[in-house]
């Protein structure tokens, strides 16, 4: 008989007997927890067990090869066997030393920290989890103990007493476990009163476990598909304008007309880029139709491009070179196209790259191009603060439109809905973008609530998916990230009976149905621009009975067309 | 003294140990958390386990309504579904209960002559735990229904614009109530 494979073996159950209700509470394994200064700081390893919910699947041989990645195998995470290269410490202990040198930023983020502890709790995961390793210091404590202990004098003298530890295989499963527990949302760099950047420590912590080829297929596999077709489910040109197709199809039948947008057009102003997310996922599908209609009412000179088909950049999750490579096909699709500038659709980390990294890491791509300031041609009003990125968010661009009175707007039309508004991450935390999104849903909608304080703007949590970790074999680990989120939505709708849940992320809008359908199933999701084409009054356009939805309008229940 | 008098009277300890029964289900280290931080928003779980503990008892202790004690236990079940439990491990804390009153009320529960009142008590919690048994496993299903309808929703529009996606005709019967396909319909999307 064939042997069964071992990530199928199911430990047997400690003993079949029946246990009171105080053996039971008891029986709780907090061993792997232990991580407190009785035990020294990170005696932590044997005790780690990967558990099933909580994990991403190991990426695929072939996403590795098609970017050219090291170490691509088959392997499964719940094998003993990570099949690693024989020399994997070396290649570790190498990798960080050669970091440690090219960024400042991770050399400071690994001294600096003095356990303050303030980080300590803002962390969704850990507030859903509570288990201790979640705690940002921790989570990268995880990997300072290693650090102490090849980088630095005293921890190479005084070994744990100074908080170091050997790196072993123990170790690095660790590292990788919690690695994947971080959504890289920055909520507890807020907090920090040093200014350290966790997300930069999960940034170089991936990177370095890359360097063994143990990515995950739900971060490998879009890196993989970006870099051949331009976006993340690896669609081809044709599939990609036969999707916006037949969104306008939809279109037609909701306001008696076709638009016609163009797709790679040479000589148009404007380049729009917007995650795949948005053309394949619903209801991010509704927010591209929002887009759709925003752009013909006001007669836009802009095209759709099928080769920079991808707004999101899972090479972020990565490494620093895939990064870039990824990002480099929107400077250079702007520059073939010989446009002016880049209007950006709603994402998250998307905004993240454009706001923090693109300028200083592909403009020269943009040499020669045409690409200048960017200014509204609506409104002539200059967006300086894209002056280096030549990129605008939608909902400045938006909400500029609206203060110049330029959309003509019927709010009621979204009068059966009681908006809130959930900061996505990277907008808010890595660009600021706080206020827009807010005037935009307020002139669009008449029923706007707020969420706690402490759970919105720069203190937004994250939605327990982004980086990578929106997967369907992890539903555990997104729940317990997702919880704090649902229990603010879940307080609004409970006060003022809220029901929409808007957001400017592709991810958002993937992740929060199912983390709302768990907590809170009466409050759907949507994008800002979705809300936008409801309101949206163009000209030569039937009466509406319908929402992008296919729902009726407020007051249309009994329409014939509906 | 009856039973419902001596629980109302020791309600702020019994209170207060049953939920320490629910935060020892925790690692030692978060237990301080949970405990301390008093914002709901900050600290959801902690608070959840506070406010529906209270709520249960004293629900158990007037009318045990199965409908209010179900939403005070949905709240602290459902977290509890997706953390680090086995399902026992999830549902277990309602006995310990049991153990918490007879600590808190040994002496009184003799004196007092309420045993007969503390079997029917007993009663209670024992539907407790079945009305909990009943709430973890629809919070378990409930994940299992959204992984799989997450897989259908990410890939519904790829596969209607590949024509792999079947969709009934508008018009179309059962069949065996006279509804094949008449002349002329075609199932096209198939």
């Amino acid at each position: 008989m064939a042997d069964i494979p071992k990530s199928w073996k199911v430990a047997p159950p400690k003993a079949w007997k029946l246990t009171t209700p105080e053996e039971l509470v008891k029986d709780t394994d907090h061993r792997r927890y232990t991580l407190g200064l009785e035990k020294g700081w990170l005696r932590t390893a044997p005790d780690v067990e990967i558990k099933p919910g909580m994990h991403c699947h190991a990426a695929l041989p072939k996403r590795l090869e098609d970017v050219g990645m090291p170490n691509p195998r088959t392997w499964s995470v719940m094998d003993e066997d990570w099949k690693l290269p024989k020399n994997w410490k070396e290649i570790i202990l190498e990798g960080f030393k050669d970091r440690l040198e090219r960024f400042r930023s991770f050399k400071l983020f690994m001294d600096i920290c003095v356990r303050c502890g303030a980080c300590a709790d803002k962390c969704h995961y850990f507030i859903g989890s509570a288990d201790p390793k979640n705690m940002p210091v921790l989570r990268a404590e995880l990997f300072r103990s290693v650090y102490r202990k090849y980088f630095t004098t005293a921890g190479k003298v005084l070994g744990p007493i100074a908080g170091a530890r050997e790196l072993n295989i123990d170790v690095l499963k660790e590292w990788w476990y919690y690695l994947y527990q971080c959504t890289e949302c920055r909520r507890c760099s807020v907090f920090c009163p040093y200014g350290i950047d966790t997300a930069e420590i999960t940034l170089m912590g991936r990177e370095l476990t890359n360097l063994l080829g143990l990515n995950i297929d739900w971060i490998a596999a879009p890196v993989a598909f970006c870099n051949r077709t331009g976006n993340h489910m690896g669609i081809q040109p044709h599939a990609y304008k036969d999707m916006i197709e037949f969104f306008l199809d939809e279109i037609e039948t909701i306001i008696g007309y076709r638009i016609e947008p163009t797709f790679n057009r040479k000589g148009a102003e404007i380049l729009f880029i917007t995650p795949s997310g948005d053309v394949f996922g619903d209801p991010g599908t509704y927010t591209a139709m929002g887009y759709l209609m925003l752009f013909e009412a006001l007669g836009l000179d802009y095209t759709w491009s099928t080769y920079a088909s991808e707004g999101g950049n899972f090479g972020l999750f990565t490494s620093n070179e895939i990064m870039k490579k990824l990002n480099a096909k929107m400077y250079a699709e702007a520059k073939r196209l010989g446009v002016k500038w880049i209007l950006g659709g709603e994402c998250g980390h998307m905004w993240r790259v454009v706001n923090q990294y693109m300028g200083t890491m592909n403009l020269d791509m943009a040499e020669g191009s045409k690409m200048e300031e960017p200014v509204s041609p609506i409104t002539g009003t200059k967006f300086e603060n894209a002056r280096s990125t030549k990129m605008v968010h939608i909902t400045e661009f938006t909400a500029d439109l609206i203060k110049h009175g330029k959309l003509k707007l019927d709010p009621s039309r979204n009068d059966h809905l009681k908006v809130t508004y959930h900061d996505s991450c990277n907008p808010a935390r890595a660009m600021g973008l706080l206020e827009e999104p807010r005037y935009v849903i307020k002139n669009v909608c008449n029923n706007f609530y707020e969420m706690p304080p402490n759970t919105i703007r720069e203190q937004t949590f994250c939605c327990g998916g982004g980086s990578g970790l929106n997967a369907g074999e992890d539903m555990e680990l997104r729940m317990r990230g997702g919880m704090p989120r649902a229990n603010a939505v879940k307080y609004v709708h409970e006060k003022y009976g809220v029901n929409k849940l808007a957001c400017v992320c592709a991810i958002d809008r993937a992740v929060l149905p199912n983390t709302m359908e768990y907590f809170v199933p009466e409050v759907d999701v949507t994008g800002v621009h979705e809300l936008v084409a409801n309101a949206l009054i163009l000209e030569g356009e039937k009466e509406r009975t319908v929402d992008l939805r296919g729902e009726p309008l407020p007051g249309m229940e009994d329409s014939e067309d509906v | 003294m009856d039973l419902k008098s001596l629980l109302l009277q020791k309600k702020s300890p019994i209170v207060k140990k049953w939920c320490d029964v629910v935060l020892s289900t925790y690692p030692q280290q978060s237990q301080k958390f949970l405990r301390k931080q008093k914002d709901q928003f900050a600290n959801p779980v902690g608070r959840t386990i506070f406010e529906g503990i209270e709520s249960i008892f004293d629900e158990l202790l007037h009318e045990a309504n199965a409908d209010k004690i179900a939403l005070f236990l949905d709240n602290i079940i459902r977290v509890r579904a997706v953390q680090e439990f086995s399902s026992s491990q999830a549902v277990g804390f309602i006995f310990g209960l049991k153990k918490v009153i007879r600590e808190e009320l040994e002496r009184e529960i003799l004196k007092e002559g309420v045993t007969e009142e503390l079997g029917a008590f007993d009663s209670r919690i024992d539907a407790l735990a079945l009305l909990c048994f009943d709430i973890y496993t629809q919070c378990r299903q409930k994940i299992f229904d959204i992984r799989v309808k997450e897989v259908k929703t990410r890939s519904e529009r790829l596969l209607q614009m590949a024509g792999l996606a079947y969709e009934l005709p508008e018009d179309y019967e059962h069949p065996g109530k006279g509804g094949d396909l008449k002349e002329g319909q075609v199932n096209n999307k198939c």
